[in-house]
């Protein structure tokens, strides 16, 4: 338990910085589209969710569980769908490289 | 062998490399779409393994929740490219039901052996997931404009929303070292639900971006804590990743502004404007017919557009796009010039002038374009206000004196289309609208666009 958590500690730590010296790199251009694909990645919590209410331990958690798997499964499709459909308009007008 | 456990981590590890290479792909328009592919891909595969994971019994209200979310979700991908901010804020409020949920629901199954670490995490899950629902929920509300966009603010109010956020710390850390009192479970959850709604209440329009972005850190932040709490590494690094990208982008927001994040939450820029404006009117200003804006346009050999929150109120980026065309062909070079905070979250106006098929190599950051304006014939002000104000860089008595500006100032002539004098959003004037080389262009922006398109395509060629 303990060597998890610090475990847990370390892959957040890494990540943060991952994300800060990925995320720079993105241009202000596409800032509305990051911002709704980071929101479909994150609504991974779906998958906690899934766990959560496939395991029925209580009728508490089954019902909450379910409204969660709802409401992040809707972030999964609407965000990835409005992402790309975003991401389809940015055209250039020079033609492009190979 | 390995297990079917270890088959479902290595999945995981799959699911968030293919997370990170999401994000860095997005870092080029060209690039882009591999990265939403990516994402797609191990959200696949991570909610794929998850099902076939044998500790779930149950697949009854699984599959109904999916299919539910499917339906909800699909509409919510089609909505209209203005309407782009609002569903953002809405789904910063699902992410955070989620996690909010799944976090009360883990409380009640460990409820009294909850080690202290664990219930440490699980108070940050839930409190920041409950004030990120509401906070966001407020914000689809404001941006929706079902509730009134202008700041509510009162005495006393920065005290009421501190205190009651420290009432939920507090208890949260009291449930910390007494696990078995959940009664107070509830209040950890109530309490910053009702802080979201107080949180969001004193803020404009105006500052929205900020807003958005701040909450959508916290709905990463959250998700990482539930990450914690589930032991999931993969759930940790994309809540990471958000939290991450949403703290960067508020950062952009705040010094797009010269605003500290404190001074955006509790400032309520509207409030001490009231007295500037007002004292303004006698002075003269030059204003030009659609005719006359044409005739220069025409004449000019570089043009910088600066399209502003006005222009998608107008709904006049389609329009934009007819006029880009006409002084593109007469060999005009048209450029756009984009303020960070230009509209109501991070990359509004590139969107929506992608979307009206404005070639996205026009489309120039503040720092890319400032340097463009000494050399550029007219820079043409749409719907846009606070953003081109040279107070900014002069006025020290001026409340935005410091925010970076766009310099159109510089250019040779200034057109702003603009419904009437009054002052912008925080009620500040303007001193470009008095310039010489200023020309006002007063009426609707779609409207006003459409009339110098007709008289280029009327008038003969120059």
């Amino acid at each position: 338990m303990k060597m998890d958590l610090i475990t847990s500690l370390y892959v957040f730590m890494l990540a943060g910085f991952i994300g800060f010296e990925v995320i720079r790199r993105v241009s202000p251009l596409l800032h509305t589209p990051l911002m709704s694909l980071t929101n479909a990645l994150d609504a991974i919590a779906v998958v906690g969710a899934i766990l959560l209410v496939g395991a029925h331990k209580s009728r508490l958690s089954t019902v909450l569980g379910t409204i969660a798997i709802v409401a992040a499964t809707s972030n999964v499709v609407g965000g990835f769908m409005i992402t790309d459909r975003m991401l389809k308009m940015f055209k250039s007008s020079r033609p492009q490289k190979p | 062998m390995i297990g079917n456990d270890q088959i479902l981590e290595i999945i995981y590890l799959i699911a968030t490399a293919l997370f990170i290479l999401s994000l860095k792909w997005m870092s080029s328009p060209t690039t882009a779409r591999h990265g939403v592919w990516a994402g797609e891909l191990g959200m696949l595969l991570a909610v794929g393994g998850t099902l076939l994971d044998r500790g779930i019994v149950d697949y009854k209200w699984i599959a109904i929740a999916l299919v539910l979310g499917t339906i909800i979700g699909v509409p919510l991908g089609r909505v209209h490219m203005t309407a782009v901010p609002q569903r953002t804020a809405l789904s910063h409020a699902f992410g955070a039901l989620c996690v909010t949920l799944v976090g009360t629901s883990e409380f009640y199954l460990r409820t009294s052996n909850i080690p202290p670490f664990v219930m440490a995490v699980l108070g940050l899950e839930v409190i920041l997931g409950s004030l990120t629902f509401t906070g966001s929920l407020m914000a689809t509300g404001k941006l929706q404009e079902i509730l009134p966009q202008r700041p509510i603010t009162y005495k006393g109010q920065n005290v009421v929303n501190l205190g009651v956020l420290a009432i939920a710390v507090g208890l949260a850390a009291f449930l910390v070292i007494h696990p078995d009192r959940t009664h107070l479970f509830p209040f950890i959850v109530g309490i910053p639900l009702l802080f979201g709604v107080l949180m969001i209440i004193p803020i404009g329009g105006a500052d929205m971006p900020t807003v958005i972005s701040l909450l959508n850190s916290y709905a990463g932040l959250s998700a990482a804590a539930m990450g914690f709490v589930l032991n999931s590494k993969l759930l940790i690094v994309a809540g990471a990743l958000d939290g991450a990208s949403g703290f960067i982008l508020s950062v952009n927001m705040s010094k797009a502004m010269n605003r500290s994040f404190s001074n955006v939450l509790f400032g309520a820029f509207g409030q001490e404007q009231a007295a500037i404006a007002g004292a303004t009117e006698a002075r003269n200003v030059r204003s030009a017919t659609a005719e006359e804006a044409a005739a220069i346009l025409a004449a000019a050999n570089k043009v910088v557009i600066v399209p502003g929150y006005g222009m998608a109120v107008a709904q006049a980026q389609h329009k934009v796009r007819e006029l880009y065309d006409a002084l593109t062909k007469r060999g005009v070079d048209v450029k756009f010039g984009i303020h960070p905070v230009a509209g109501r979250m991070p990359g509004h106006m590139n969107v929506l002038l992608a979307e009206a098929d404005i070639p996205y190599d026009k489309l120039l950051d503040m720092d890319e374009i400032n340097g463009d304006f000494p050399q550029t014939d007219v820079a043409l002000i749409i719907g846009a206000n606070d953003v081109t104000n040279p107070a900014a860089r002069n006025d020290h008595s001026s409340p935005i004196y410091g925010m970076p500006i766009l310099d159109v100032d510089k250019a040779r002539t200034v057109m702003v289309i603009k419904r009437s004098m009054s002052p912008g959003f925080a009620g500040i004037d303007n001193p470009l609208y008095y310039l010489d080389k200023t020309l006002m262009l007063f009426g609707d922006a779609k409207s006003f666009v459409n009339a110098i398109v007709r008289e280029l395509h009327g008038g003969g060629e120059s």
